[in-house]
């Protein structure tokens, strides 16, 4: 695999191969006081993000860091971007200074498939518009086969503005090649028109799915969706679509609740939910760094993983 | 001035073979076994004589983006393509809304003389959708103006829409309506759907522009107003047109090649090259332009030609500008899509790349449109339907290299054009 542009880049054996990989970096780091493997010594990664990011960005910067990459951040606002250089000329900008991977985070769906034509390095999509966010995806499966030791026939259920989120259908795609069973559940006017060729269920009733699934995610929901009439007010879509305690109790014993972050407490989850032993939002954290390090190193094809 | 040509071994309308005797820029003979009197000989060896086309759309971005395109780079790709009127679009900078503009871009298609440059005047003053531009003296100006279009912007004010269908009357003009409802399509990048979902970009539902044509048939009936729709792109809008013409509405319409030809899976690229508006459709759509066009509730193909510098293509599709080149690749789109599939003949593509788009255009007073015989002016085309080329953008005469057709192998290929007996194209090769 040269890019990672899309959770459909990755088949069955290959989104396996990123978890496992993860989970070998995950055990020849454990314990050590070092933090740091040699694997991608000599080798520079760019972060190129035009959208403001602090957690994938700073996920990204660190994982290329453990692998002892040379790492060099450009963000819209310090860089030649405000200046209005083209992704184009930027691209080449890259290319001339040897890059060996792009990590790039962009409001405009499709930017990474752009940027894959014009440099020789890896592109990896760290989040492109409403279209997808595939390392996200990876890290929640990987939280997922963690926490509840299978993807296979799990039902995974994810709740809120799928329209607008790249990590539901980074979701969708990641999970249906990897045998889990998908429900999106939304507001209609917050599911888009086609969502019908998607592999999953669609529903627009929260309580009626939460018993039966084993993962529930929510989305990240803003207030802004509001003045466009998705909903009526945010009170409403709370009432309606938010998990609170009394949901929550809804849940089966073993069922965990996820969220990509940032949170909107009070929107889309409830303090008491996003704090409680169900929540796996800061294990979603650490994992990322896990699963960037080991998309890192897969597609730069660094050395051995040390035993 | 040559003493004429004399075109030997032709077949108007892809029939039997005739020799065509051109004088005086008219058709002076048609029959076999014709004598050259004097005339340049060009011996036609069966390729298809058609009427010189014409296109009711064409953008051909002067003034203001001479870098896309110019009146003599748009012309040039126009006779290539096998027209002798193009129509040129008012969303020009300055916009083309009074007598000054208009008689400028017609004067710089005269100095060309390749193509006859009928500049649409535009609705509305710089295009703002608020007040009614100068009308009356566009049609009154030596650029003869009676198409009007705000073309890239729909007439949304349905009272001013209403006014200006009235209005065009007094002096035989026609509205060409850009059917696109903006609050439906705000943001919109490509045809809602089942690709849009998946690729994250922001849907241009069909229901935008059915809904805009449906008001506006219903305006054209109620005042009795003749209505033109640019660039129809869904089944919806073509089974709302055959419904408005079944009640006797005075409405025409007209289809794109690349509506013809291309479906809404290839934005999956993410390549702006695809990016367009109306956006590119599905293939129901595609399958209902192509019975429309056949059956003649589709008037017109009309080309949207939309020249865009490198740099507003080769960018993020979100920041690129949407449109792509038609005029050098239209008929071999139509003979693809058409012909090849046996769904018009020639004779039906004559009449419907070039009688019909003269009779609504109002062209045909300067003699486009008209039959290859005896006495009507001598515009027509050379084709010779039976080679394929590959397109190679970097050949093509316009100023932009915006072609969705790159790499492609199209069907047929415009040997010669002739403007009033005059040859623009000979041997492939444009004369100026």
């Amino acid at each position: 695999m040269k890019h990672l542009l899309s959770a459909a880049d990755l088949d069955r054996e290959a989104a396996t191969l990123v978890l496992d990989t993860a989970a070998q970096i995950d055990a020849a780091l454990a314990g050590r006081e070092v933090k740091k493997l040699p694997t991608l010594r000599g080798r520079t990664v760019v972060n190129l993000f035009y959208e403001d990011s602090t957690r994938t960005r700073i996920s990204f910067e660190l994982a290329a860091k453990r692998l002892s990459a040379d790492v060099i951040t450009f963000s819209a606002k310090g860089s030649s971007v405000s200046k209005g250089e083209s992704l184009k000329d930027t691209a080449l900008t890259l290319e001339a200074m040897g890059a060996d991977a792009v990590v790039v985070r962009h409001s405009m769906s499709g930017a990474p498939h752009r940027l894959a034509q014009w440099v020789r390095g890896s592109v990896v999509n760290a989040g492109d518009g409403t279209h997808e966010h595939p390392t996200q995806a990876l890290l929640d499966a990987f939280t997922m086969r963690a926490r509840l030791g299978r993807l296979e026939g799990l039902r995974v259920t994810i709740v809120g503005d799928v329209l607008h989120s790249r990590v539901a259908r980074s979701n969708v795609l990641l999970l249906s090649t990897l045998g889990a069973e998908v429900t999106v559940v939304a507001p209609p006017t917050l599911l888009p028109v086609g969502v019908d060729a998607w592999p999953v269920e669609v529903s627009f009733d929260l309580d009626q799915s939460l018993p039966k699934a084993d993962v529930v995610m929510m989305l990240r929901v803003q207030r802004e969706r509001m003045s466009a009439s998705y909903f009526p007010s945010p009170r409403e879509y709370s009432r309606r679509y938010g998990l609170d305690a009394t949901r929550m109790a809804m849940l089966a014993e073993h069922a965990i609740v996820m969220h990509p972050g940032p949170m909107n407490r009070g929107m889309e989850i409830a303090a008491e939910v996003a704090d409680s032993v169900r929540s796996t939002i800061v294990e979603q954290v650490s994992n990322g760094l896990s699963v960037r390090m080991a998309v890192l190193y897969l597609l730069l094809g660094g050395a051995e993983v040390a035993a | 001035m040559t003493a004429g040509w004399l075109l030997r071994g032709v077949r108007p309308y892809g029939e039997a073979p005739v020799d065509l005797l051109i004088k005086d820029g008219a058709f002076a003979e048609v029959g076999s076994g014709l004598r050259a009197h004097g005339a340049d000989v060009l011996d036609g060896g069966g390729l298809v004589a058609l009427p010189g086309l014409v296109d009711l759309h064409t953008h051909l971005r002067e003034p203001g983006r001479e870098d896309a395109e110019t009146v003599a780079s748009g012309s040039r790709a126009a006779a290539l393509g096998g027209f002798t009127a193009v129509h040129a679009m008012a969303n020009t900078d300055p916009v083309a809304d009074t007598a000054g503009v208009v008689e400028q871009v017609w004067r710089l298609g005269r100095e060309t003389g390749l193509v006859d440059v009928a500049p649409v005047g535009a609705v509305t003053v710089g295009l703002g959708g608020s007040q009614l531009a100068e009308l009356g003296a566009m049609a009154d100006s030596a650029a003869r103006v009676r198409m009007f279009s705000d073309d890239g912007h729909c007439v949304s004010d349905p009272a001013l829409m209403r006014r200006a269908l009235e209005y065009v009357k007094a002096f035989g003009g026609v509205i060409a309506q850009h059917a696109e409802e903006h609050r439906l399509t705000e943001g919109a990048q490509m045809n809602e759907g089942v690709h849009s979902a998946r690729l994250g970009l922001t849907g241009w539902p069909a229901a935008a522009e059915e809904a805009i044509i449906a008001r506006d048939v219903l305006l054209a009936e109620h005042v009795g107003s003749r209505l033109h729709v640019c660039h129809v792109s869904t089944a919806g809008s073509v089974e709302l047109l055959r419904w408005a013409k079944g009640r006797g509405v005075d409405v025409t319409a007209e289809v794109t090649p690349h509506h013809l030809l291309l479906t809404d899976e290839l934005a999956a690229t993410y390549d702006p090259v695809y990016k367009v508006n109306p956006p590119l459709r599905t293939a129901c759509d595609v399958e209902a332009l192509r019975a429309g066009l056949a059956d003649g509730t589709i008037d017109a193909v009309a080309t949207d030609h939309a020249p865009h510098a490198v740099e507003d293509k080769e960018c993020e599709w979100g920041a690129a500008r949407p449109g792509m080149l038609g005029l050098q690749q239209a008929l071999s789109i139509v003979q693809l899509t058409m012909v090849d599939t046996g769904r018009l003949d020639w004779r039906g593509v004559a009449d419907r790349m070039s009688a019909r788009p003269a009779r609504i255009g109002g062209t045909v007073r300067d003699g486009h449109g008209g039959d290859l015989v005896a006495g009507a002016p001598a515009n027509l085309l050379l084709l010779d339907p039976a080679v394929t080329s590959v397109v190679d953008p970097a050949e093509l005469a316009s100023r932009s290299r915006n072609t969705p057709y790159a790499g492609r192998e199209l069907p047929g290929r415009v040997v010669a054009t002739f403007l009033r007996g005059v040859p623009t194209v000979l041997d492939g090769k444009a004369q100026a």
